[in-house]
């Protein structure tokens, strides 16, 4: 069988969703990003929501999604993506809105906004990548950034007196009045991918369904930022950041009357 | 009614899709009044209290980004939060309006009375070259006119438009005749006459893009000169101002929005003594009326600019003048505002001696 008829329609039994294009992307090899990506084009697709889709990038590794995802994007200045989210989704109440955004966007220079928008119950979806460090600019220490994780701006380990502690914004965020579906999830095997995916669903039926707001965290890895290898970086991952940030659904009202 | 009531008013009249603002004073009656009037129910109008005026700025930014007419409403510190928001959506060329009912500064200053955010107003306020289309309304008749001038002016340019107010207009209650009601936009409408919003791509389209960002230093030249040619249409086409009793005038007093108001009666006050003086208003404070002013200054004896602060449209002035007259400034600060017969004296102190 040569490469031509592996790849006939006929035996192919997976491809890219449409909605992500043939640009390459930035992200380093290893990086959370890309298959986040897919999966949030994948579900966009299956829930035909192509033309009824509007983004909202922040600052940060994935200020360049909309290069990727074939949907009307807004870019957000840092930390704001959720202000400018529930703008959109009042005024264009039918469309399907999100954010997509780091630690540090989300959880440190966005906090207000962030906490805001999900307290007030915006029919919205926070997709949260949590790679406890700051990728973009090259590896400072962000507000999830371990006790005893080293980082640019902690290159002797994060201590609770010089730095304090790293923030569950996720926990809080389950707290509130104003969410219906708050989740931690990671993307490290296919398992974790599958789980992922179903939350991203699950928060964006829940947004069209007007179920209030849903935050959908995602532990990742940030290999270059963490100095490892992409394998050593899931493990990183998988003995530390799982500890203290533990996966599975915090919080799920989306069945509740 | 008041100059903050009148916004509200407007602002449902002229078919405005949404307000997100953050109470701050001298004109917390504009969330208060459209909070009351409930235009959610009649028009569909979104009213939203934002966390911080730092939110409802970007708030502006996506609804406006999507196509919608969207404004905000605050004072001087509160607009001052605002100034990132508002590069961004000069950067991205989303035509979002805001009121900025000025008060003293700096930082928490006073709230009352002042026109101290001129400079902030007319060179940007934010990071980058950048220009907002400003307003600066005399009347309250002028705030309830402003608005629809300001969304108008604003998706004509796709820019960000402000109506620059201050305290004594925002508060004073005067006879105004409202605009009539225009309906909101429809969908189909929005789609076609911002076939750049980021609404959904309307129709299976390709995707828009609301940003400011671009990596390539030649492509963001490029952005930037676009930009400037814009501003340069906006210089040709947009400069608003309003003249009384120049003709035959031999002093001009050069005053915007309240101190306008003031100037008038000093014009007349003045005019009772013998002096010929007469009144330049700019209504556009960026676009600034240069041309006019340095025309007008042809054989003067001299240009007083009387404004509610510390000298700040006298560096417009003199610029256009250009040396041709002597150009003065009055002004009071710390929310104090002067009376009709301190701009006279200093017409007299600074000009005639």
């Amino acid at each position: 069988m040569d490469k031509n008829e592996i790849i006939s329609p006929e035996n192919l039994a997976y491809k890219k969703p449409a909605l992500l294009n043939e640009t390459p992307m930035h992200y380093c090899p290893g990086c959370s990003h890309g298959v986040v990506h897919k999966l949030v084009a994948e579900v966009i697709e299956e829930m035909g929501m192509e033309n009824k889709t509007v983004g909202v990038c922040p600052v940060g590794c994935s200020v360049f999604a909309y290069r990727y995802i074939d949907i009307d994007w807004s870019e957000a200045a840092h930390g704001r993506a959720p202000a400018v989210a529930t703008a959109i989704k009042r005024v264009w109440p039918d469309r399907l809105v999100f954010t997509y955004q780091g630690d540090g966007d989300l959880a440190c220079i966005g906090t207000a906004e962030s906490i805001h928008a999900l307290n007030r119950g915006e029919n919205i979806t926070i997709i949260f990548i949590n790679n406890a460090i700051y990728g973009m600019t090259g590896g400072q220490m962000a507000p999830t950034t371990l006790i005893g994780q080293k980082t640019s701006t902690c290159p002797y380990g994060r201590t609770p007196e010089l730095h304090g502690y790293p923030l569950k914004i996720t926990e809080m965020a389950a707290l509130m009045e104003g969410t219906c579906y708050v989740t931690r999830q990671s993307v490290e095997t296919v398992a974790a991918i599958r789980s992922t995916k179903k939350a991203i669903r699950k928060a964006f039926e829940a947004s069209m369904a007007g179920k209030g707001s849903s935050l959908v965290e995602v532990v990742s890895t940030c290999n270059s930022g963490w100095k490892l290898s992409p394998v050593k970086a899931n493990e990183w991952m998988k003995e530390n950041l799982f500890k203290f940030y533990p996966k599975g659904d915090l919080k799920d009202t989306t069945e509740d009357k | 009614m008041k100059g903050n009531e009148a916004i509200a008013h407007a602002a449902i009249r002229c078919g405005a899709d949404a307000y997100f603002g953050y109470p701050i004073t001298p004109q917390s009656e504009v969330i208060e009044t459209l909070a009351a009037l409930k235009p959610w129910e009649e028009t569909g109008m979104v009213v939203l209290q934002a966390e911080s005026e730092v939110a409802s700025i970007n708030m502006v930014y996506g609804a406006a980004g999507a196509g919608k007419r969207v404004l905000t409403s605050s004072s001087s510190p509160g607009v001052a939060l605002m100034q990132e928001g508002i590069a961004y959506m000069a950067g991205a060329e989303i035509p979002g309006v805001f009121v900025n009912v000025q008060r003293g500064g700096p930082g928490l200053g006073t709230i009352q009375p002042s026109q101290a955010d001129y400079f902030q107003a007319t060179r940007g306020g934010g990071n980058g070259d950048y220009y907002v289309i400003t307003l600066a309304p005399n009347s309250v008749q002028e705030m309830a006119d402003f608005v629809d001038l300001a969304f108008e002016l604003a998706f004509k340019y796709r820019n960000p438009a402000m109506i620059l107010s201050d305290g004594v207009i925002g508060q004073m209650m005067e006879k105004v005749v409202l605009p009539p009601y225009k309906p909101r936009r429809t969908e189909e409408q929005i789609a076609k006459e911002c076939p750049w919003a980021t609404m959904g791509r309307t129709n299976g389209r390709k995707p828009n893009i609301m940003t400011s960002l671009e990596m390539q230093p030649e492509v963001m030249e490029q952005r930037n000169l676009a930009l400037l040619r814009k501003y340069q249409q906006i210089k040709d086409n947009e400069v608003r101002y309003e003249k009384t009793l120049c003709d035959d005038a031999e002093y001009i007093i050069v005053s915007f929005g309240s101190a306008a108001r003031i100037a008038e009666k000093a014009v007349e006050l003045a005019r009772e003594e013998g002096i010929k003086v007469g009144l330049f208003r700019p209504i556009t404070l960026w676009p600034f009326p240069e041309k006019e002013i340095a025309a007008l200054a042809e054989g003067k004896k001299g240009i007083l600019s009387a404004e509610i602060n510390a000298g700040q449209m006298i560096e417009d002035i003199r610029l256009a003048v250009n040396g041709k007259v002597p150009v003065e400034h009055f002004g009071r600060l710390g929310g104090i505002v002067p009376g009709p017969d301190e701009i006279v004296e200093a017409l007299k102190n600074k000009l005639m001696k």
